[in-house]
């Protein structure tokens, strides 16, 4: 996969990459460090479906959403070898017992036998979480597990 | 009431008046640069009100206000831009050239204006406005379009041409023969060749010079050495502007960032105020008899633009609704027109009519090309679905 970088004179530089399907998909940076997500157009390859104007804030917490998956394709990855262990991604919701708890408090590896991972928080990867991390609203918590012990552990986090 | 009173109140009713035409053509998404003609028209020599009050500022303002239109012009595109843009693309720059000079000296020769004035009026139907183009670009969202910086591209040779034009008009507007004219031009040509080496190699030492951690100081220092270039420029017969242009172009990297930025406001004052002084010493009882040729120079110079944009389009392997974009991009003529116009009418050598004839012009074209550019795509789809076109 190449990313083409364009200098745009006067206004800044297009950085864009050509998917499998034929569509172009990148960035333009103003000057001024604006960025602009731009979408080609499926019918007119050479113009843009959308042109959407970002701030810094977005473009970090849009950048890590999308590297997100890419994560936990990778642990995932890792865990492929160990037959029976997978990983899955667990939302806290409003109305989980474990919202401004910690970690610990969900007793999770004693309960079920899975781990805690990793823990999604507005766009940024808290990674090997400690037991006394406090779990918020908002967050994706990943756990490794097995099937059955995965099973146990959306049953603890998300009874009400 | 004493004239600086007179003047202080008057001052007052011309920025506050520009103030509130300039939000009317925000809300309607243009530029603001007719609006202001207009303005000026309206309170000028045989307008509805006499501003008399105004002339000293105005005069010295408008001279400022082209200064920093020009000096913000050479700090739009780095010199490494400008040499890129002539490497990559010079021969769609050779095209614009010819196709849009040649009605504007045509029609200025066939009013009997004479080489002078077709020299003026070439650069007035040739130069787009690179402030009107890239702000329509971003309002319809066309930055990540393929053909864009095709568009832009253009615009940067239209920069560099400007370099060599200007100290070329005002060496014939000064009246030198055509020997004359020819060492002005190898002489320019020379002048450019330098600065731009200068810039690519040692732009960092020109910055240094004018570079402070200070915005205050900077904006004096730079203020200060745009004034003094321009003032040295003009001593030495290659106009003001020219000379900003090029310290504009010397200046490099973050610097010309910062420039660009912390000049802005002040470029927005001078050079509104360098829009109505034009517009005040242009008679308005003189447009109807140049109405005519405005429409149709206006008429042929949009097609111009649009073959110039359809074949560089074209040359980079892009679509037909691409090549139209970026030909109908172009079509847009704003503030260097005018202040080709403006050097001409202020250095006498031309008839007042052409002041009259350029306002129109870019009237017409400042209005009319923002809104091409936004619906020759619908219009562009229309023909293309019409099975075998009458264009092919």
């Amino acid at each position: 996969m190449k990313i083409e970088e364009t200098p745009l004179p006067g206004i800044g530089v297009r950085r864009e990459l050509t998917l499998a399907t034929g569509r172009r998909v990148g960035v333009v940076t103003h000057r001024d460090g604006q960025a602009e997500l731009i979408v080609s157009r499926t019918d007119d390859p050479d113009a843009c479906a959308a042109s959407i104007p970002l701030t810094a804030e977005e473009s970090a917490a849009l950048g890590a959403l999308l590297g997100h998956t890419q994560l936990i394709a990778q642990l995932s990855a890792e865990q492929e070898d160990l037959s029976g262990v997978t990983t899955h991604q667990f939302p806290i919701l409003h109305g989980t017992p474990f919202a401004g708890r910690t970690l610990g408090d969900t007793q999770m590896r004693t309960r079920t036998g899975t781990s805690v991972v990793a823990i999604l928080r507005k766009g940024k990867v808290l990674a090997s979480p400690r037991p006394d991390q406090d779990l918020l609203v908002g967050d994706i918590v990943v756990i490794v597990g097995t099937d059955a012990g995965l099973a146990a552990a959306a049953n603890i986090l998300h009874s009400q | 009431m004493n004239s600086t009173t007179l003047s202080l109140i008057q001052l007052g009713i011309v920025f506050f008046g520009l103030g509130a035409l300039g939000r009317l053509a925000g809300m309607i998404g243009m530029s603001p640069v007719p609006l202001y003609l207009l303005g000026g028209l309206a309170f000028g020599h045989g307008g509805l009100i006499d501003l008399a009050g105004i002339n000293d500022f105005g005069h010295i303002a408008s001279e400022i206000g082209v200064i920093l239109l020009l000096l913000m012009l050479g700090l739009e595109y780095t010199a490494t831009e400008l040499v890129t843009g002539l490497r990559q693309s010079w021969m769609a720059g050779v095209l614009d050239l010819v196709l849009n000079m040649v009605p504007g000296a045509a029609v200025a020769l066939m009013l009997g204006w004479g080489p002078v004035g077709a020299l003026v009026m070439a650069g007035v139907t040739y130069i787009s406005s690179s402030g009107i183009i890239a702000k329509v670009l971003g309002d319809l969202g066309r930055l990540g379009n393929r053909e864009t910086p095709v568009v832009l591209s253009i615009l940067v040779l239209e920069d560099l041409a400007m370099a060599a034009y200007l100290p070329v008009l005002t060496a014939v507007l000064a009246g030198v023969s055509l020997a004359g004219g020819l060492t002005a031009v190898g002489i320019a040509l020379v002048v450019v060749t330098a600065v731009l080496v200068l810039a690519v190699r040692f732009g960092h030492l020109v910055s240094t010079i004018i570079d402070s951690p200070d915005r205050e100081s900077f904006l004096l220092k730079l203020l200060g050495a745009a004034l003094l270039v321009a003032g040295l420029a003009s001593a030495l017969q290659v106009s003001a502007a020219v000379g900003a242009f090029l310290l504009g172009i010397a200046i490099s990297g973050a610097t010309a960032h910062d420039a660009a930025r912390v000049l802005e406001p002040l470029r927005d004052l001078f050079a509104a105020m360098f829009f109505v002084v034009f517009g005040l010493n242009t008679d308005p009882t003189s447009i109807p008899p140049v109405l005519g040729y405005a429409l149709l120079l206006g008429l042929v110079t949009a097609l111009t633009k649009i073959a110039t944009g359809w074949w560089a389009a074209r040359r980079q392997g892009i679509g037909h609704l691409g090549r139209a974009r970026a030909g109908a991009a172009l079509i847009a003529r704003g503030e260097f027109s005018i202040v080709i116009a403006g050097l001409a009418v202020a250095s006498g050598g031309v008839p007042k009519e052409l002041a009259a004839l350029a306002t129109t012009y870019v009237l017409i074209m400042a209005v009319f090309g923002p809104v091409v550019a936004r619906y020759i795509e619908p219009v562009a789809r229309t023909l293309q679905r019409r099975p075998a076109a009458a264009t092919a």
